[in-house]
């Protein structure tokens, strides 16, 4: 479990004040400018040496990540925050926004720095009105206080920061589909290459990052690199924000150190699952693009990217969806089906069409009207989406299916059979 | 995909212009995107169309818009009926719009639906007959811990359950606006316990 000292989000849970006098007192642009002035590539290299790894979903080192901006600079950089927060099962970088909003100011200004960027762009998702004042508010302080502006923490850099908000699209949470969006068109991923450090944003070096990685980064310049590569494990360092939701005793939102146990995070903070713990099912580890597992698997996980990875899974945003016995395993899993089909953007057919398709299938299978053979076929059309669109919305809407069809056959098989049992006695 | 078209010519004004104060306010959107990149406003000013315009966006705003930012309107049509939280006819007072997500399914959301469902006699989709609801069933709005939950307007109501939601509802009908937030014992979403942990 997380030691005190190794807390990151001290007011996550918004029990104290979120002003911008308050953040002060717990630390929050304490020395900004002594840090900036370590220079751009200092900056960078804590990052890289800190081991940070995305906190978005796909964990890419974001020290390298950051250091794919251009050297010189012909045209305007920027920084974008993704804060279209809309992964289901994930609910972490809302209490950021609303009760520390000055680590992530900070941080877009330490991280544009690092970047010779003079621009942010929060992008956060338009369902989030209260959070989007809230962030508005801390904006302006930062303003008042002269930490941005001109001459941003007085170190005589230019630096602004920009709130846009979203209007109701989950597949603006894919970076270039956020660019395309705050260019004022609608949220189509783009082809890749080239990258957005090349051409992201008006077409000029953007770096886009998610709102908890730029969030840390202002705590990893202050205390280390060394002392946030000290917790967790090598390659997945740090401390993480859990979205505990589902069938818990009491769901939550924590922080805690990367590589802990699944068992201990849900006994510790969400008060065990309902029924305790033979009551478990399967637990969705990362938001509802990553695989379940299986109970027998839960038993020992640990929660870090390498480790769900070998369990065929990943960490991705850390939303933790816990299911008990009482769940309809393959209506929930359908849900999901029905959550991609609405939020595909329509542009590439494999994902367009095989998102209703799956959506369909599913629903045949919650009732069990089908043959054994539909789950291979399903399992097919999944095959076929996944890797063959632009983004990864189609990805993320095959491996659900996909992880039910493995780990859960046996009980997709058992819904046909009765089905048919049924029907011949009708 | 969802398929989100105008609403017919019957209910569409004939002319749409923005009030002084947004007006300004459109200045200020404008500064903060660089002069040749105007379009980038489109979001914002759809939604300030939407927030004058008894909370939806007819096609003659669109059309303002299309002006003020030097943008075809067939552009504009194409952000408008994309992004789901442009409404395209006229809602109700009160936009209800229940999650039905699997986490929030997880913790009884199909309660929840079938309470709004009830005592407002309406379906997803529809308006009640007093103009005071539009119910509409959304996908996850992002208060997972807090599940399950509604949107009402601008706000989150969170930690619901049966009892809970026929309240805010009735309140509603008063007049009265019910107080966001969770409607538990909870502030936001720490662990049921932890203030107790602290001590």
């Amino acid at each position: 479990m997380i030691s005190k000292k190794n807390i990151i989000f001290d007011n996550i849970h918004g029990f104290n004040l979120s002003d911008i006098d308050s953040c002060t007192k717990r630390g929050d642009w304490s020395n900004t400018k002594s840090l900036i002035n370590k220079g751009a590539e200092w900056i960078i290299n804590e990052v890289k040496s800190s081991e940070l790894r995305g906190r978005g979903g796909a964990g890419f080192p974001t020290g390298l990540k950051w250091s794919f901006m251009p050297k010189e600079k012909n045209k305007p950089h920027y920084i974008v925050i993704n804060a279209d927060e809309s992964e289901p099962g994930t609910c972490k970088d809302r209490e950021i926004m609303r009760n520390e909003p000055h680590k992530l100011i900070e941080g877009i200004f330490l991280a544009g720095y690092a970047m010779q960027s003079n621009h942010g762009f929060i992008y956060i998702r338009g369902e989030f009105v209260q959070e989007a004042k809230a962030l508005e508010k801390a904006i302006n302080e930062a303003y008042d206080k002269g930490y941005l502006g001109k001459d941003a923490c007085k170190t005589g850099y230019s630096f602004d920061i920009t709130l846009h908000r979203g209007a109701g699209a989950y597949i603006c949470g894919e970076e270039t589909a956020l660019l395309e969006s705050l260019e004022g068109k609608k949220g189509q991923p783009r082809l890749k290459p080239p990258f957005p450090a090349n051409a992201g944003l008006y077409g000029c070096p953007t770096t886009v990052s998610n709102v908890e990685t730029v969030a840390v980064v202002p705590t990893i310049l202050r205390r280390g690199a060394d002392w946030f590569s000290s917790i967790g494990n090598k390659n997945n360092t740090g401390t993480k924000l859990f979205c505990i939701s589902g069938h818990v005793n009491s769901p939550c939102v924590v922080e805690e150190e990367m590589g802990i146990t699944l068992k201990e995070l849900l006994e510790v903070h969400a008060g065990g699952v309902n029924g305790g713990w033979d009551n478990l099912l399967a637990v969705i580890p990362g938001g509802s693009s990553t695989p379940l597992i299986p109970a027998s698997i839960c038993e020992d996980v640990v929660m870090d990217f390498d480790s769900l990875k070998n369990v065929g899974t990943g960490l991705g945003t850390a939303g933790v969806i816990v299911m008990d016995k009482s769940t309809d395993i393959i209506k929930a899993i359908w849900r999901l089906s029905k959550f991609y089909k609405h939020e595909s953007c329509g542009q590439c057919t494999p994902c367009r069409e095989g998102t209703g398709w799956v959506m369909r299938s599913m629903e045949k299978l919650i009732h069990g009207n089908a043959n054994i053979k539909d789950i291979d076929i399903l399992k097919n059309v999944c095959d076929q989406i996944e890797g063959h669109t632009i983004c990864a919305l189609g990805d993320a809407a095959a491996w659900p299916v996909q992880g039910l069809i493995k780990h859960f056959r046996h009980e997709i098989e058992n819904r046909i059979n009765n089905y048919k049992v049924l029907k011949v006695a009708e | 995909m969802s398929i989100r078209r105008p609403a017919v010519d019957d209910l569409q004004p004939k002319n749409f212009i923005f009030n002084k104060i947004n007006t300004k306010k459109i200045d200020k959107i404008l500064s903060n995107y660089p002069k040749e990149k105007k379009a980038s406003a489109l979001l914002p000013l759809l939604d300030l169309a939407q927030r004058q315009h008894d909370n939806w966006v007819p096609t003659a705003a669109m059309k303002c818009i299309s002006d003020i930012l030097s943008v075809p309107l067939i552009k504009v049509l194409e952000v408008a009926t994309f992004y789901t939280m442009f409404n395209l006819e006229p809602v109700g007072k009160n936009l209800l719009q229940v999650c039905t997500t699997t986490p929030c399914w997880l913790r009884g959301s199909d309660d929840i639906v079938s309470t709004c469902k009830n005592k407002l006699g309406i379906d997803f989709g529809e308006t009640s007959k007093d103009n005071n609801f539009t119910l509409l069933e959304v996908e996850c709005l992002g208060a997972c811990s807090n599940a399950p939950m509604v949107q009402i307007n601008d706000d989150f109501y969170e930690d619901l359950n049966k009892d809970s939601m026929l309240k805010i509802i009735e309140d509603l009908q008063k007049g009265n606006k019910p107080k966001p937030g969770p409607q538990s014992k909870r502030l936001g979403s720490e662990p049921i316990n932890i203030k107790a942990k602290l001590k």
